[in-house]
């Protein structure tokens, strides 16, 4: 009975995947894919696929793909997608190729997702069996987590928009998945493959090495080691076969040596590839540098473009780096606090840097809000859901509206779409901070559980 | 006394000027032969086909290179001469103009159009005789120096993002060229009279007399123009040789006498052409020449069509009237009279133009003197109707799209009707191809995808490599540099019309980089459109006396045809000027706002928590009455007590508190007591 209704949730699970891949078809079919490529939502400056396109002619011209700021991606892409800019198939869309590889990224995104929730869920399980409070929570065990956070992730408006948008963020999101994904599943290679890749294609994802380090050292999330220990010393009983594993260095040593060996070849491929151009140095400069110094100030839905474009000369740098180190200084109060939960901190480190980024763009969002699925379990009672749903929402309809009346149609103003931008931040910002707190409670009800403590009001 | 001294004086001072004067004319031909500084003034008029009149005054210096002069210089201006020297200026060219050449209208393949017809603005190019990386510091200083010496923002064109280095479209193609352009610059007298300055007579004396302010810049047309190149000599020691032409194109409308009557026939196809005469278009008269020129002529150009157009009528009149007129005394066409008699005719020999060939008419000024000016005029007797000769393609350049996200920048090149003459020099070529070199350089903020090029014959769409021979991009860095675009187009000879387009995003810029009319717009400087296969010059019967001028045998020189686009003016979108205060502080609340919450979740501990959520379950109170009792507490000074059952900590508390009351009051009365 159990496998049959498994057999059919699996089912309609590959029909909404199916479905999903139709819908992004048709949306692909539209003419000029409704004009979703131009949208500064979709498409930042390191995002772009105009401006692969043109790094990509550039190149061809026998001219390095970074001279002029028009191109701030990798060269990797560039040899890779490169040249399914420009090729066209006669009565198809014109950039048909290249949207069928964001589409297959994005289903590969979400599979992979969806392995690692299913492995989630397992650890998860066997955590609670472990502190023997499975009863007292299966209530709340009707979804799994897996084809959840796929679903939020394949269905989610943003996702479709960055796919038919023809922007690079399928894929930047489809290497952060991996690396995620690897270190789930204790493919070390694969985890140091995907981080590799990440940090290369869009550098904050580097933070990541944080939570992966956790996962391959001590397994996916779990409750407090510190739980298993009491349980185990109340019950008088040493089961040594019950306590989650301790940190091992082994895996790390290994992911170092994978990440050495991966860095080395990316670097090394970019290398040849920019050889007769300014070289690696050059390739630095124009992608991470572009980063850093927040040079172009094209609007997006992030709040840094309008600022910098706003203040004072002599203060640049000084914000640049206070900003910067904003997403840095999180790190280690969060690691701290959430070292037991890997899964979570990646998450909550994507929401960060997706929000204090410098060219945020929706196929950043996507992703968090995909990777959100992975806890509908634990996030189960967080605060302020509703709201939260209201302002996504709310917010994605408005600022398009604002950036019209804005750009287009000259009656507003740049502060009603930075209006928006400042919403959306704060949005973000209630969403890590409820995330976090909804998490640290689920702990607490569980260690009030195995503890023996009544419940108490909270819930 | 006084009434014998003045007379003396008078024959002192001409005896002193005839003296100096000879002394600077003939001093230094007499050692070793050498070339001496030469002055010559210029004044080409000619009507134009919609009414106007052209007047085109050149004035050139010229300096041979010498060893013997030193540093000093009878005629040639000394500011230049350094800066030829100090910056080692190989060739330079500086326009200053107000108004569009109308190249439909005014032509646009006779050499005045294609060499002298300048885009809006301020236009500077120079090529310097320095090692390549030394040549942006040459640059930079050249802008400076003649940003004083004109009284212009020329320095505008120092920072790397104005000016860029064209390799081969442009016309003196030479690795160390710079070009710059600033569009917006305004023109008018002040940069007029330290231009002015550098003639020997300045403008009281010969040609430039003319130059009355009010009637120059009423015209429609106005361009400065300062081209100088230096031959470098052969050691190092000796000065360089230097020329510097000195133009200035104006077109005028002259003032009619009748001029109700002539808008009344407005609706009529033949009019009678406006007469005029220099006193009438500049409101001044020639007066003699400037003494220390060389030569000082006046030449009365009729174009090439209009003369056609007059053999016509000229024609049609002698089956009628039977009076035969010969062609040496063309000028007394019974069409029109001038009020001077010519000097000297001098005929185009046209090679292949086909159909006639334009007459230049010489008066030399020496003639005239103080009590008998030259008044050069032009009176038409019956009405004629012609048109210049414009160039291969007219270009025109436009910006396509709305919003000020994006749009694109079209290059139209319609066929003009000039493919006649020249199908004879192509019949025998099986693939007749026109080329066209196209060069534009677009200011860093509008951001060109060159990808996004596309070309249209006929308004057909056509691959870009089939119509493009070679292309050379040099993309826009940001606050850098700004992009250049120089392309060689083959298009075929019957073409009709073809068209460029290009893609580009608005840049969006710091607030301080606004100039302060934001709102106003960018200029997108002109595109340069040139046609390598043409040559705007003109060939004379061969005669001694020609070579002398320069005028003339720079209209023999071999120049492409060269064209200049529309300034294009691109809206840019504004941020909120007056918000920067506000921007600063709301996004640092939000980064607080996070930074601050999400500390607080963090370090939140968990028996506080338990004890609140304990009081909170034995009270049933909420939390703000808990705070609002806490503040009362604080009011009226009394250390603060949890209502019901006190807890064993709650003492503890209480002694903490009143100790810190205590502390902070002996601070206060401490610091009082200090610093009264």
């Amino acid at each position: 009975m159990v496998k049959q209704k498994n057999k059919t949730a699996s089912f309609s699970f590959w029909n909404w995947v199916i479905a999903s891949i139709i819908f992004r078809l048709i949306l692909i079919y539209f003419p000029k894919n409704l004009n979703l490529a131009s949208r500064p939502e979709v498409s930042t400056p390191l995002t772009s696929f105009r401006r692969l396109a043109e790094g990509y002619w550039l190149k061809q011209l026998s001219m390095s793909p970074y001279a002029g700021s028009m191109y701030h991606g990798s060269p990797l892409l560039l040899s890779l997608l490169g040249p399914l800019t420009v090729q066209r198939i006669e009565g198809q869309p014109n950039h048909l190729l290249y949207s069928l590889v964001s589409v297959i990224a994005d289903v590969v995104s979400a599979i992979l997702i969806r392995a690692t929730g299913k492995n989630l869920r397992l650890v998860y399980l066997r955590s609670l069996e472990s502190l023997d409070i499975v009863k007292q929570t299966k209530a709340s065990e009707i979804l799994s987590p897996g084809d959840a956070a796929a679903l939020i992730y394949l269905w989610n408006p943003f996702t479709i928009v960055a796919c038919v948008g023809l922007s690079t963020s399928p894929i930047e999101n489809m290497a952060v998945i991996l690396c995620l994904y690897g270190a789930c599943s204790r493919l070390v290679p694969l985890a140091a493959f995907g981080w590799v890749i990440a940090t290369h294609l869009s550098l904050y994802p580097a933070i990541l090495i944080i939570p992966v380090i956790f996962l391959l050292g001590c397994g996916p999330d779990a409750p407090p080691r510190k739980l298993f220990l009491q349980k185990n010393h109340k019950e008088e009983v040493l089961n040594k076969s019950k306590l989650p594993l301790g940190f091992s260095w082994r895996p790390i040593t290994h992911f170092a040596f994978w990440a050495l060996l991966w860095s080395a070849y990316v670097l090394a491929l970019c290398g040849i590839s920019l050889q007769q151009f300014g070289g690696l140095w050059e390739m630095f400069k124009s992608t991470y540098g572009f980063i850093l110094t927040v040079e172009d100030l094209s609007p997006n839905i992030g709040v840094l473009w309008y600022f910098f474009a706003e203040v004072f000369d002599f203060f640049r740098n000084f914000f640049l780096i206070v900003f910067h180190v904003n997403i840095l200084f999180m790190i280690i109060p969060l690691a701290i606090r959430l070292h037991h939960r890997p899964c979570f901190l990646a998450f909550i480190y994507i929401a960060i840097f997706s929000m204090l980024k410098s060219y945020p763009s929706v196929g950043d969002s996507a992703l968090y809000l995909g990777l959100l699925g992975w806890f509908v379990n634990e996030l189960a009672d967080i605060q302020f859901s509703f709201f939260l749903f209201c302002g996504y929402v709310g917010v994605s309809l408005l600022s398009p509206v604002m950036h019209t009346l804005w750009i287009w149609r000259g009656t507003g103003n740049a502060n009603f779409y930075f209006a928006t931008a400042m919403v959306y931040a704060c949005l973000q910002i209630i969403l890590v901070v409820e995330g976090v707190s909804a998490m640290l409670n689920h702990d607490r009800k569980l260690r009030n559980l195995t503890t023996g403590k009544p419940q108490d009001a909270k819930s | 006394m006084t009434l014998l001294q003045r007379p003396v004086l008078v024959l002192l001072l001409l005896v002193t000027h005839h003296l100096l004067q000879c002394w600077i004319a003939f001093g230094s031909v007499d050692e070793e032969g050498q070339k001496q500084e030469e002055f010559n003034e210029e004044l080409l008029l000619k009507p134009l086909p919609d009414r106007k009149v052209l007047a085109h005054f050149h004035f050139q210096s010229s300096a041979p290179p010498s060893t013997s002069n030193g540093r000093h210089h009878h005629l040639f201006p000394k500011a230049i001469s350094q800066l030829v020297q100090k910056f080692r200026v190989k060739e330079m060219e500086l326009s200053f103009t107000q108004g569009r050449w109308n190249y439909e209208r005014w032509g646009g393949f006779d050499p005045i159009a294609s060499s002298n017809a300048k885009p809006p603005g301020v236009e500077l190019w120079a090529v310097f005789d320095v090692p390549q990386h030394q040549v942006d510091a040459s640059w930079k200083n050249l802008t400076h120096t003649l940003s004083g010496l004109f009284c212009a923002s020329i320095n505008f064109l120092e920072s790397t993002s104005t000016y860029s280095a064209p390799e081969w479209s442009f016309p003196p193609a030479s690795g160390n060229l710079r070009y710059g352009t600033l569009p917006r610059e305004a023109v008018c007298t002040e940069n007029l009279t330290p231009w002015l300055k550098l003639l020997p007579c300045r403008d009281k004396a010969g040609l430039a007399v003319l130059l009355d302010r009010p009637s120059i810049y009423r015209g429609f047309y106005h361009s400065q123009r300062l081209h100088l190149t230096s031959t470098a000599s052969g050691s190092k020691g000796t000065d360089s040789g230097i020329i510097l032409k000195q133009a200035l194109t104006v077109v005028l409308q002259p003032i009619q006498p009748n001029g109700r009557r002539a808008s009344m026939d407005h609706a009529g196809e033949k009019r009678i052409q406006p007469s005029w005469s220099l006193s009438s278009i500049f409101g001044k008269q020639v007066r003699g020449r400037c003494v220390l020129a060389k030569s000082s002529n006046v030449y009365l150009q009729l174009d090439r069509g209009l003369v056609a157009e007059l053999k016509h009528i000229h024609k049609e009149n002698e089956k009628s009237v039977a009076n035969g007129l010969t062609s040496e005394n063309f000028w007394t066409y019974p069409s029109f009279e001038l009020s001077a008699s010519p000097d000297r005719i001098v005929i185009e020999e046209n090679s292949f133009h086909g159909k006639s060939s334009s007459i230049l008419y010489n008066f030399q000024v020496e003639k005239y003197t103080e009590s008998e000016p030259l008044d050069l005029g032009l009176t038409w007797k019956i009405p004629v109707v012609w048109s210049c000769q414009s160039a291969p393609l007219h270009s025109s350049r436009f910006l396509m799209g709305s919003g000020n996200e994006r749009g694109a920048i079209a290059i139209s090149l319609k066929s003009t009707q000039l493919w006649e003459g020249f199908m004879g020099a192509f019949d025998n070529n099986e693939r007749c191809e026109l080329q066209v070199d196209v060069f534009q350089v677009v200011p860093w903020y509008v951001k060109v995808y060159f990808h996004s090029l596309q070309v249209f014959i006929d308004q057909q769409p056509k691959a870009v490599s089939d119509v493009i021979e070679k292309i050379h991009v040099s993309p826009s860095k940001d606050k850098v540099s700004p992009g250049m675009m120089e392309m060689v187009l083959r298009l075929p000879c019957r073409v009709k019309s073809a068209a460029l387009t290009i893609e580009f995003d608005k840049g969006f810029l710091h607030i301080d980089e606004y100039p302060p009319d934001a709102n106003q717009g960018f200029d997108i400087p002109s595109a340069i459109i040139s046609f390598p296969n043409f040559h705007a010059s003109m060939f004379f019967l061969e005669d001694g006396s020609l070579n002398k001028s320069p005028l003339l045998s720079k209209f023999q020189e071999k120049s492409p045809v060269m064209s200049y686009t529309e300034v294009l003016l691109v809206p840019l979108t504004t941020p909120d000027f007056s918000m920067p205060y506000n921007v600063i502080t709301i996004t640092c609340t939000v980064f607080a706002l996070y930074f601050g919450s999400l500390l607080n979740v963090l370090r939140r501990r968990v028996a506080e928590e338990e004890r609140f959520l304990k009081d909170k379950a034995t009270k049933k109170t909420g939390q703000l009455p808990l705070l609002l009792s806490k503040l009362s507490a604080k009011l009226r000074g009394r250390p603060w007590e949890p209502p019901h059952s006190p807890p064993s900590s709650s003492s503890f508390i209480s002694s903490k508190l009143v100790f810190k009351v205590i502390l902070v009051a002996g601070l206060a009365v401490g610091w009082q007591y200090y610093f009264s």
